[in-house]
């Protein structure tokens, strides 16, 4: 556990040490705020909630996310750095574990300086902080699958563009499955699929959180969801680190 | 005394090309082994292997009675390791990165920090300390390089090409350094620099094309013909002819 803290410690400082983390912070809130206010219609629809930030989230992070994923193995390959940390005396999952929850916490950070959002509807209305708090867990939730499905595609090659472009699209996968246009094509053709779709939807499940529904088979499925993938990463990285 | 590194049929395929061909030795405490080779020979192969980064294909090392392969936790607290080409993280000063090298192998900040000194100043990195890594000169990142991998005194050091970039002084310390620490450790160097060999090494294992074909005193190894280079050519050209 110690050693996975030292690499989560590392590499939380290394966002910071390097443009990343601002890069990202910016752009995330200016386009977050851009879209709630505006597409999101934030004013005029009237109610003291953030339905219109949370459900743009998914989109942003669709895009935001693998640009910080793209970098956590593939970098490493390209610098060479990934024979010095995995010939440190710590486990594969342990490196694999801290990169997570290091990438993980600062989409934590990032979303937490959406905090203002959150005043505004306080002071504009009286809104279910609760149910505010549930949506923001299910960001952070939505936020995980797609680190970790971008981090084991990352241990899939030393080339950080085919590393985030590959991501893009899976995380659009579990994005756009459970949209209208997705599900109703589905369902008119391929019912049985339509079914599916829905379900490994990252944006269905999210609706619920933001309504303050915190289900434990949403729960169960980012969290199986997240494992499986860190799974697939440390096997990923045994089996080609030195590739 | 017991062999503090020992490396039985170690062999490395990939695909149909062998790199690594059931290299056998193994390396007592005090001896310094210069691993010689020409490009290509399977001397970086064979070292990511005993340091437990590339998984063999047959064959196994122990560093200090720890399987690589079964238990490789255990057998890299044991080893001082320096990759081919020193690679550290460019964006961390030379003191963050030593830091996280002796965290991440489990000594305490306090103890961290006095190793780190005490690596820093034996391979002269003080005045550097808070400078990012990216922003030195060739030299010195081999030489941080070289602090990561001696700071925690592992009584098993694998260096590759510790030299390599190193102007003629810095070298000279260098090689000082390894002969310092040599009378408790098990070392093994690879390098191109065959006058390397006969300064700091007790043994010279000459590789070519995945197999050892010498393994002699420097001093032996050079008696066998016209000097030293002479010989290193014979071995490794004759072989491919």
């Amino acid at each position: 556990m110690n050693a996975t803290l030292t690499v989560f410690r590392r590499e939380l400082a290394g966002y910071f040490a390097t443009p990343v983390a601002y890069v990202f912070i910016v752009i995330f809130l200016v386009l977050s705020g851009a879209l709630t206010f505006t597409i999101g219609n934030f004013f005029a629809r009237g109610q003291a909630d953030l339905m219109p930030f949370f459900s743009f989230v998914p989109w942003l992070f669709l895009f935001l996310v693998p640009a910080l994923t793209m970098r956590l193995w593939a970098e490493e390959r390209r610098l060479g750095t990934i024979e010095l940390l995995l010939t440190l005396p710590i486990a594969q999952w342990q490196a694999v574990a801290g990169k997570f929850l290091a990438a993980w916490a600062f989409c934590a950070i990032a979303l937490s300086l959406t905090f203002p959002l959150v005043m505004t509807v306080n002071l504009l209305g009286e809104p279910d902080n609760g149910v505010i708090l549930a949506g923001y867990l299910g960001c952070l939730l939505v936020a995980g699958a797609f680190l970790a499905v971008g981090a084991a595609i990352s241990a899939l090659t030393k080339n950080q563009v085919i590393a985030f472009v590959l991501a893009v699209a899976a995380c659009f996968f579990l994005t756009a499955a459970g949209s209208p246009v997705v599900t109703e094509f589905l369902s008119q053709r391929i019912p049985e699929l339509a079914q599916v779709a829905r379900g490994i939807s990252v944006t269905d499940r999210l609706a619920g959180f933001s309504r303050g529904v915190i289900s434990a088979r949403d729960v169960i499925f980012f969290a199986s969801l997240i494992a499986f993938f860190l799974f697939a990463n440390t096997l990923i990285i045994d089996q080609r680190k030195a590739d | 005394m017991a062999a503090l590194i020992e490396i039985e049929g170690l062999t490395k395929r990939f695909g149909a090309f062998t790199a690594v061909d059931k290299v056998s030795f193994s390396v007592a405490r005090g001896e310094v082994v210069g691993f010689l080779g020409p490009n290509g020979a399977g001397k970086s192969t064979t070292m990511r292997m005993l340091a437990g980064f590339m998984t063999p294909t047959q064959g196994t090392a122990r560093i200090c009675g720890e399987d690589v392969v079964e238990r490789p936790v255990a057998a890299k607290r044991h080893l001082g390791f320096l990759p081919e080409g020193a690679p550290t993280y460019p964006e961390m000063t030379v003191l963050a990165f030593l830091t996280f090298c002796m965290r991440a192998r489990g000594f305490s900040a306090g103890d961290a920090a006095a190793r780190v000194a005490h690596a820093m100043e034996m391979t002269q990195l003080e005045g550097v300390r808070l400078q990012p890594v990216e922003t030195l000169s060739k030299g010195f990142k081999r030489r941080v390089g070289l602090a990561a991998a001696l700071a925690h005194d592992p009584p098993v050091l694998v260096l590759d090409e510790p030299t390599d970039g190193l102007d003629p002084n810095q070298k000279h310390e260098v090689r000082n350094l390894i002969r310092a620490m040599a009378p408790d450790k098990a070392i093994i160097i690879s390098t191109h620099i065959l006058e390397e060999v006969g300064a700091v090494c007790t043994r010279a294992l000459v590789i070519a094309r995945g197999r050892v074909v010498a393994d002699a005193t420097p001093a032996e190894l050079a008696a066998r013909g016209a000097g030293m280079e002479a010989v290193f050519r014979g071995l490794t050209l004759g072989e491919a002819a």
